[in-house]
């Protein structure tokens, strides 16, 4: 184990998965200098020379490349800045990434990863500050990765890169400098669809992934002080998703919170309150709560930016309201 | 090209063409549905790239990409059936004209978005040549239409940055659905736009066979050297609408003199011209070579005919591999 950061144990899993795989090849904007905007690819053009390039500002060119690439027999790792960028690729992921297995019959695979980093905490307005992980999660063929710790980050990615699939990995740009304790072993990886109970509690379920868990964990630490035993979930894998750990947990508790950084509307926290009311109605002893940002582009004004952002107040509250308290 | 292999051409051009004036006539019985853009009056164009590939070389499609198809060397049985959407279909069905692939021809799939495979030749071509440090290379057919879209600049300057082994061709037919190719492009040539990318662009004559190898020989040969991408223009024409269902092919945004025009430039009453004054074979062997290509074809229906419908299982198999 070795206490590094998030975006560290990013680096490296790419540099362990590219020793493995002579083929992996991996390219965004500006990574192969100064380790890329957020440190993550720091070092790799030195060890990986010629597979670790740095692209033109051409979304669609370099996300419909990773995917030509990958049917071609190239494991492909693409990086983009900012997920708000996707907007621009959204042809080359959904239409030619996203269902081309399906749409062979099976008969071409695509070993491709897309890692974005989104989210707020840094006012960086409505166009380098949104999480699309809900948009990604509604398109079929696409799996979907938000880790929130250093070690998930690592496990996850080497199991993104090992994946016959494409796989869209939620990175957060207020997790990068977080710090964790990581295995050191080059065989450790975490499987996709398994959630990962961060605090066992009794009263109530709180669902959260990414930048989220870390208030909803601070929310429990609240809501423990005044007698409420909360248990946290991160699902930490969205498609595929562990909702036998989320119903587990719903059916003990009898009570469920779901926090996202995400808009309400349509959202991946829609979703699993329709599949717990469908699994555990009559285990629930409250209506199923859920704390989002609100329905509007994230506001550039720090002062904004912050009240719309779930904080652990706010999940706590509603923790507290499916305790009718 | 030897006289063997223009032979060879001239019967693939004349099997993609019968093949797709029967799927034609399908397509108007309702046998095969949704859209289906046919190739038909472009066919050289294909023919001599697939014929001048070399194991290894890779292609990308467009949504007319049924011509491409057969050209590459796939069973025809397995198209026909893929149009009928049956389950012996090269996709199973689940794909349709515009979803095709092929990986034993080196197809990368014809595409339902214009300018869909100009991004995907990119990738292949970094597979070739950055990945497997290989001298093979990629043909990207493109119409003058997807000439016009944001991924094709983005894949173009791409390529050239790169020096990817991508041959873009643009297939200029003249159409984009109903609007002019000179209503839409800024340029009478849409090959002048390589000069914007640094890279070598040619204008060719695309019903000439001899003359698309010319271009395609130089083409290959950058690519092979390391030396980058090529963006060759093969002027054209669209005999058919843009897709059979289309009835203003006439009278509506073009005239019957227009087409009657282009009909008198076949690319394949050209060859087989042409292979009758060197005397590469003789009137009887050509219509031999038309007899077996209608037979492959009528081979071809009675197979999708013949096949099952998909399970309904299939309905959510091979979403992940």
């Amino acid at each position: 184990m070795a206490l590094i950061k998030y975006s560290i144990a990013i680096r490296d899993a790419i540099a362990e998965e590219m020793r493995r795989d002579p083929k992996l090849f991996f390219m965004g904007e500006d990574i192969a200098k100064f380790g890329g905007v957020f440190g993550c690819s720091l070092n790799l053009p030195e060890e990986f020379p010629g597979r670790v390039l740095s692209t033109p500002i051409s979304e669609a060119a370099f996300v419909g490349a990773g995917m030509g690439a990958a049917i071609t027999g190239t494991h492909t790792l693409v990086e983009l800045q900012y997920v708000d960028f996707i907007l621009c690729a959204m042809d080359q992921l959904i239409n030619q990434t996203a269902k081309t297995h399906y749409m062979s019959n099976g008969t071409v695979k695509v070993p491709y990863t897309l890692r974005v980093q989104q989210g707020c905490g840094r006012g960086n307005g409505a166009q380098h500050a949104q999480c699309f992980e809900s948009l990604f999660a509604g398109i079929p063929g696409l799996k979907v990765v938000c880790p929130s710790t250093p070690a998930d980050a690592k496990g996850l990615l080497k199991t993104a890169l090992r994946d016959e699939n494409p796989v869209v990995f939620c990175e957060h740009k207020m997790l990068y400098a977080v710090r964790g304790e990581v295995p050191d072993s080059p065989d450790f990886t975490i499987p996709f669809g398994v959630a990962d109970i961060r605090r066992e509690g009794t009263d109530v379920t709180i669902i959260a992934t990414s930048y989220m868990v870390q208030r909803a964990l601070d929310a429990a630490s609240l809501l423990e002080a005044e007698g409420i035993s909360a248990e946290v979930i991160d699902p930490r894998t969205i498609v595929p998703l562990d909702m036998e750990t989320l119903a587990a947990s719903v059916r003990k508790t009898g009570r469920c919170v779901i926090a996202q950084e995400a808009q309400p509307f349509c959202s991946f926290g829609g979703e699993i309150a329709y599949e717990l009311q469908q699994q555990v109605f009559r285990y629930l002893d409250a209506p199923i709560e859920r704390v989002s940002t609100a329905q509007v582009p994230m506001p550039y004004s720090r002062k904004l930016e912050t009240l719309n952002v779930p904080t652990a107040d706010r999940i706590a509250a509603a923790a507290r309201k499916t305790l009718w308290r | 090209m030897n006289p063997k292999e223009i032979l060879g051409l001239y019967e693939n051009m004349l099997l993609s063409r019968r093949f797709e004036q029967k799927a034609d006539e399908l397509y108007k019985e309702g046998l095969v549905t949704g859209s289906l853009h046919l190739y038909i009056g472009e066919e050289a164009i294909g023919a001599v790239a697939m014929l001048m590939r070399e194991e290894g070389d890779l292609f990308t499609s467009t949504h007319r990409g049924v011509g491409h198809t057969v050209l590459c060397g796939c069973d025809p049985n397995l198209i026909m059936a893929e149009l009928f959407g049956k389950a012996t279909g090269i996709s199973g069905g689940k794909g349709g004209s515009m979803h095709m692939f092929d990986q034993a021809h080196g197809l990368l799939g014809t595409n339902g978005i214009v300018g869909g495979g100009t991004s995907l030749a990119c990738g292949a071509g970094i597979t070739l040549k950055l990945v497997n440090h290989t001298d093979r290379v990629v043909f990207c057919f493109l119409g003058e239409g997807a000439s016009n879209e944001g991924v094709t600049h983005e894949s173009m300057n791409l390529a050239a940055v790169w020096k990817l082994p991508v041959i873009f061709v643009v297939e200029n037919n003249g159409y984009e659905v109903f609007t002019t190719a000179q209503e839409s492009c800024s340029v009478e040539d849409i090959a002048v736009r390589a000069a914007g990318y640094g890279i070598p662009g040619a204008v060719v004559d695309g019903n000439d066979a001899l003359k698309l190898e010319k271009a395609y020989r130089k083409a290959i040969d950058h690519a092979r050297r390391g030396e980058g991408p090529s963006l060759i223009e093969a002027k054209t024409y669209r005999w058919s609408g843009h897709w059979p269902g289309d009835a203003y092919s006439y009278g509506g945004y073009r005239s019957k003199e227009e087409v009657d025009e282009w009909k008198a430039r076949c690319p394949i009453l050209r060859l087989g011209k042409l292979i009758l004054e060197k005397g590469y074979a003789t009137g009887e062997e050509l219509d031999a070579i038309s007899r077996r290509v209608d037979r492959r074809v009528e081979e071809s229906v009675a197979f999708a005919m013949a096949s099952p419908d998909p399970d309904d299982g299939g309905l959510l198999q091979n979403l992940f591999a």
